[in-house]
């Protein structure tokens, strides 16, 4: 009440209050919209670390203007480019194969709907799905419960069942890290990414089916020009999201799995600048060659993204921005 | 008959397939908490676990007594239930005020919201950004960044603007404000779309274990999530707390404590909330799908 009786008094003419409107709603957004400066551009400004000699303590003034040394060091310091090499490897051979198994949670879901009975169909639904809600420390304490030397359950089988002379040490094997890490993703994600094409099946109109199985289609021939045609935008979209995505394959997948004897293998980008830059303890050129290799992730990521969009504009004429 | 046979086997094994999986899914969480629940050195003597055996809970009470457990616990509700409201509320009223036709620049500050989506500095830059605002070390460091998430904002925008725009009107001539139209009609009429929200959400905040990781060095200020990466890759870490823990029963009866039986039952301590909100969780997958998807 008394706030209409102001604005009243404060703007008679009938123009005004629109405007005061206007820059009401925003002042309104301001503060909220100050919150998306700070935590998302703000940061920006840190990329100025990568050109000076960055201590963490000093004011970036009494710190030593490096130009792009700090970039320059990736590729001419024979240590640092070795490095940098190592953990490309690992993002691109962890990042590849999470890419090809995109196509699991569609064929996952495409053969879940032929399951006859619905209440299995939903029981092996909600199982599947729930791993998708753990966080990655509990997927570490459920794989360490499996494959532990002493207490895992599957070193005691194999040693009981006669496998196995003496329990393996699994989780610390460098062996193969890349396909384990992608194992346990696919544990986690699979039965939730199959929610998607689940969806997208049950919106396939049910008279195409109708209409194969009086035309005498089996089950095989009707998936594979009815059901998996229907789902391939979807799928499309979900692997030019995982191309834009190809350098963040985030961290802490990797840093709970990370142990002294696999690091050298499970290290990717994320995990890298996070390990030099921070938990090293801050020394050296760490701080500021960490910066250099996050800023370029950045800006690579930024084009892929725009690759997948154009890729996806191309072939589906929707862009995914 | 033939062809009938073929689907019957196919029907057979398809289904087989699926519960095995499902299994593998499920099992390791009974598994731990089989070996919670059982006479502690029956569990670690090598035998094949698959029920349990010398049915205690010892574990339990022994563990909740350990130093930092406790706090760690609260602090984990703590964040998730402020944290969930406070992304609600924030993020939610903004998505309103970017409903509101007349707002001055709209396009271009909607659009300065969805760009930040896309992009980020890297983890260094960020890292002393958060601790430039000295939210590093500081409970706030859990909430403030997360109070605007703008997906969140483009569901809750699409949502509300399918509300009949003749509900906020009749307010507005009624006399309400920009805040009272939506406290009293936008927000609760909403309630669909903030539920499930909140439900992700909550389970984000509960699962986050990178905030701690990054920001926050302080004990009181430890996470549950925290506390059982720390248990579970520190051999050093748990060993050294169990000895100073003399009063919780280490010593070889059925019921002291074993490294792997503390490690399985902070998982389960972690892990239950979660299994209770599951039920709901599932209401929301259809629209939590969306969410899924975006996050890549």
């Amino acid at each position: 009440m008394s706030r209409r009786d102001r604005s009243g008094l404060l703007s008679p003419t009938a123009g005004k209050p629109r405007i005061r409107q206007d820059v009401r709603l925003f002042l309104m957004a301001l503060p909220f919209l100050a919150l998306i400066f700070v935590f998302s551009y703000l940061p920006l400004y840190g990329w100025i670390y990568a050109f000076f000699d960055f201590r963490p303590g000093f004011r970036l003034a009494d710190c030593e203007f490096r130009g792009l040394f700090f970039f320059r060091l990736m590729v001419s310091d024979p240590v640092s480019r070795g490095e940098v090499i190592r953990v490309l490897t690992n993002t691109f051979a962890i990042s590849g194969l999470n890419l090809s198994i995109q196509v699991l949670p569609l064929f996952f879901a495409v053969f879940l709907v032929e399951i006859r009975s619905s209440r299995l169909r939903r029981t092996v639904q909600s199982l599947t799905t729930m791993p998708n809600f753990l966080s990655w420390p509990l997927v570490f304490a459920f794989a360490y419960s499996m494959l532990s030397v002493d207490d895992g359950f599957i070193n005691r089988l194999l040693v009981q069942v006669g496998a196995l002379g003496n329990p393996v040490n699994f989780l610390a094997s460098s062996d193969h890290v890349w396909l384990t890490q992608t194992g346990y993703l696919v544990w986690k994600t699979l039965g939730w990414t199959a929610i998607i094409y689940l969806a997208a099946i049950s919106s396939i109109d049910s008279e195409l089916y109708e209409a194969a199985e009086i035309d005498g289609a089996d089950r095989f021939r009707i998936m594979r020009h009815i059901t998996i045609p229907h789902l391939l935008p979807t799928f499309f979209v979900l692997v030019l999201l995982s191309i834009a995505n190809f350098l963040n394959n985030g961290m802490e997948q990797y840093f709970v799995f990370q142990n002294a004897l696999n690091k050298d293998r499970i290290e990717v980008l994320d995990l890298y600048v996070y390990n030099i830059g921070i938990r090293s303890g801050m020394m050296g050129y760490n701080y500021s060659f960490a910066t250099a290799v996050g800023v370029l992730k950045s800006l690579v990521s930024v084009v892929l993204l725009f690759v997948a969009n154009w890729g996806s504009k191309r072939i589906r004429g929707v862009s995914i921005l | 008959m033939v062809t009938r046979d073929k689907f019957g086997l196919f029907n057979l094994s398809n289904s087989l397939v699926f519960s095995l999986y499902a299994l593998v899914c499920v099992f390791p969480l009974y598994y731990i908490l089989v070996l919670t629940l059982s006479d502690n050195q029956w569990a670690a003597s090598g035998v094949l676990v698959l029920y349990p055996k010398g049915f205690h809970l010892q574990n339990y009470v022994n563990v909740l007594r350990f130093e930092g457990i406790l706090p760690a616990m609260f602090v984990s509700v703590l964040k998730t239930v402020v944290g969930t409201a406070c992304t609600l509320l924030g993020t939610s009223f903004l998505a309103y005020l970017f409903t509101k036709k007349g707002m001055f620049l709209r396009k271009a500050l909607y659009r300065f919201v969805i760009i930040s989506m896309y992009f980020n500095a890297g983890l260094i830059p960020w890292y002393i950004n958060m601790r430039n605002l000295q939210l590093t070390n500081n409970f706030l460091g859990y909430i403030v960044p997360y109070i605007v998430m703008p997906f969140y904002l483009i569901l809750m925008k699409t949502y509300m603007e399918s509300i009949p725009p003749a509900l906020e009107e009749s307010a507005s001539i009624d006399g309400a404000g920009t805040l009272q139209v939506f406290f009293r009609i936008i927000f609760p009429l909403s309630r669909p779309i903030l539920a499930t929200v909140a439900v992700f959400e909550s389970v984000n905040q509960w699962n986050n274990l990178k905030d701690n990781l990054f920001l926050m060095t302080r004990s009181r200020l430890h996470t549950l999530q925290y506390i059982l990466y720390n248990y579970m890759s520190e051999v050093d870490a748990l060993a050294a707390r169990m000895r100073s823990q003399a009063g919780a029963g280490l010593g070889s009866s059925a019921i002291s404590l074993t490294p792997m039986a503390v490690r399985m039952t902070v998982a389960m301590l972690v892990v239950l909330p979660i299994l209770f909100v599951y039920p709901v969780l599932q209401r929301h997958f259809a629209k939590g799908i969306m969410l899924g998807a975006m996050k890549g």
